[in-house]
């Protein structure tokens, strides 16, 4: 905890100085397909200190999106705080695309009202901010350079959270898909000085922000993985010496062990209708898949094999399960039609591929794959079978895909360390989270909570 | 590589314990510690000494098993599960003894390098305590006295993600 309010102290004076939050950014290649765009900072309409930590969020999650390039506040032509007051002409020079405007004016009870426009900028160019429909036989401004307007009343604790808002609503209504920032991530946390209680599941928003333990462990801690509602996660604890399954309320800190064969219960897996668990069992000999009626408790082999079975993945519409197997030699990923059994073999190269997972448009298979001994995040089309490697860092592990499909966070080494990078999901985009005291293992990236 | 260092080891304690055969009468044992050693000779009147008992050739075996069960971990190559002849005597030492105490129990723990998934290295470290417990069952331990836990890449014993640490951390260990 008191690490993290470090880190955060740390993180707020460098958002406050204009630079990046929570994120280290590392350029790669294709950063010039960023389409620039600008988050003009709020107008204060009130007395006294102008409340912090809005439009930067929103500056933020843009950028680390790896589809937006925000203008820094420094070199913007003007600070306009709405609509009309904006030089159209000023801005589409500088090549911005669009941009928010808004203002924050003080309410009651210490809330603060927050309206704010997204403006299409090149629409508004070729207009004037002009452009006039026919309404009830008359011809009125049709504002179409306006593609969203919002006011809201929020507590300066809120502010992170409707700066995230935020961006899903300008992501959504400039790229067509859904925005990811109102999400979390889970992770294990291992710092191996400590003395006990080494072992510790963690969650966040996807940004690193607003930290929370919701369990500690003297044993190892795995696996964790989200209940498609985002109100619990199932993951392997080995507090009783041994690997056991179990499932968490993040709410109401409620738990429950949910397998505790002989061997190993690894690699839980929520279906998408929330009802059954994916797991891996060893106890009928080596590791096989089975799937665990949550509410039954009723076990169903689904593999059996004398080669290792593991890491299921569920595709989207939750009739198969991807999982790797070392049945024809080196593990490779297959998957198993959940009614018909039958099995198929999705990825033939590279050395090895390992713990893959399907895209949520059904498109790509995300996995490790090594090659030439060393492991990296790599994506497979489903259709044509070709492999796209996407990161170039060392010991890559972990892949989780983000609940709208445009990211993958993964866990990885920076300077001797194992930390948690982010590369979008073309690859040209890459992030890493701040390197912390101790190990980041594990991550686990939410479905859409709101 | 393991072995070696153990027959050195023999070979270093065995003269050593012969010499120490033969000068037995030199220590002393007073109630003084050893660092008034020489004001202790002064007041004392007596030096009491003592023969170092010569061992029988079963008590000598007995020992270098003592020693050898000191050793607990037998590593593996990468990828791989097979248990290599160098840890022949080491898990012959291991053997003797649970089969002498049908009431001990051993514990193998599988351990995995940091290469690969997590998830994938929790089924590799159970295979390598897995082939542990079944190569002590091949030497005539009983089943029912052996557990194997995998930790996979959880638990490494080095951290420094060179091939060096890789080598040290896949590994099986007998925890009694």
């Amino acid at each position: 905890m008191k690490l993290f309010t470090k880190i955060s102290v740390l993180c707020l004076a460098l958002t406050s100085l204009g630079a990046s939050a929570a994120l280290d950014i590392i350029i790669t290649e294709g950063i010039d397909s960023a389409r620039p765009v600008a988050i003009v900072p709020f107008k204060w309409l009130g007395e006294g200190k102008k409340p912090h930590g809005l439009t930067d969020v929103v500056s933020n999650d843009l950028r680390f999106s790896g589809r937006f390039s925000p203008r820094a506040v420094f070199s913007m032509p003007q600070t306009p705080s709405t609509a009309s007051e904006v030089d159209f002409q000023a801005w589409s020079d500088q090549g911005i695309e669009a941009m928010v405007v808004g203002t924050i004016k003080p309410y009651i009870n210490g809330r603060y009202i927050v309206g704010f426009q997204l403006i299409d900028v090149l629409r508004a160019q070729i207009t004037k901010g002009q452009a006039k429909i026919l309404k009830g036989g008359q011809l009125v401004l049709s504002n179409d350079h306006i593609l969203d307007a919002r006011e809201t009343v929020i507590s300066a604790k809120e502010f992170r959270q409707y700066g995230h808002r935020i961006s899903d609503i300008v992501y959504e209504k400039l790229t067509g898909d859904r925005g990811a920032f109102r999400t979390k991530i889970a992770y294990v946390l291992v710092n191996r000085k400590k003395p006990e209680f080494k072992y510790r599941l963690m969650i966040s928003d996807y940004d690193g922000f607003n930290e929370v333990e919701i369990l500690r462990s003297r044993q190892p801690l795995m696996s964790p993985n989200w209940s498609p509602d985002g109100t619990k996660l199932a993951y392997v604890s080995f507090e009783n010496e041994r690997a056991q399954i179990f499932v968490q309320d993040i709410y109401t800190k409620k738990r429950e062990k949910m397998s505790s064969y002989r061997g190993i219960n690894s690699a839980p897996q929520w279906s998408p209708d929330g009802k059954t668990l994916a797991i891996v069992l060893s106890k009928d000999g080596n590791p096989d898949l089975y799937t665990l009626d949550i509410a039954t408790r009723e076990l169903t082999r689904i593999t059996k094999n004398r080669a290792i079975d593991t890491e299921p993945s569920w595709s989207p519409d939750g009739k198969s399960l991807v999982f790797t197997s070392e049945r024809g030699g080196k593990p490779q990923i297959y998957r198993v039609n959940l009614e018909s059994r039958r099995i198929n073999r999705l990825t033939f190269d590279g050395e090895m591929n390992l713990g893959g997972s399907i895209t949520p448009k059904n498109d790509h298979l995300v996995m490790v794959n090594r090659s030439r001994g060393k492991y990296h995040i790599a994506k497979q089309d489903l259709k044509s079978g070709n492999i796209q490697v996407l990161t170039k860092t060392r010991l890559d592990e972990s892949p989780s895909i983000a609940p709208n499909g445009s990211m993958i966070i993964y866990g990885t080494m920076h300077r001797g360390q194992q930390v948690l990078g982010l590369v979008s999901i073309d690859g040209r985009f890459k992030a890493r989270l701040p390197v912390r005291d101790g190990e980041v293992r594990a991550p686990a990236w939410s479905p859409f909570i709101y | 590589m393991r072995l070696n260092k153990i027959v050195k080891g023999f070979a270093i304690a065995i003269p050593l314990f012969a010499l120490a055969a033969c000068g037995s009468t030199s220590t002393t044992e007073s109630n003084g510690s050893e660092t008034n050693g020489a004001e202790a000779a002064q007041e004392s009147n007596v030096v009491v000494g003592k023969v170092e008992k010569i061992l029988s050739p079963a008590e000598k075996q007995l020992l270098a098993l003592q020693e050898l069960r000191k050793e607990h971990i037998i590593y593996f190559d990468f990828d791989t599960a097979s248990v290599s002849r160098s840890f022949a005597m080491l898990l012959d030492a291991h053997a003797q003894y649970l089969r002498a105490n049908s009431s001990a129990n051993v514990l193998v723990e599988g351990h995995a390098d940091e290469r690969g998934t997590p998830e994938y290295n929790i089924a590799l470290g159970e295979r390598r305590a897995k082939a542990v417990s079944r190569y002590l069952e091949g030497l005539g331990v009983n089943a029912s006295q052996i557990e194997t836990v995998s930790y996979g890449e959880e638990k490494p014993l080095d951290n420094s993600r060179t091939d060096a640490g890789f080598s040290k951390n896949r590994r099986a260990v007998l925890v009694y």
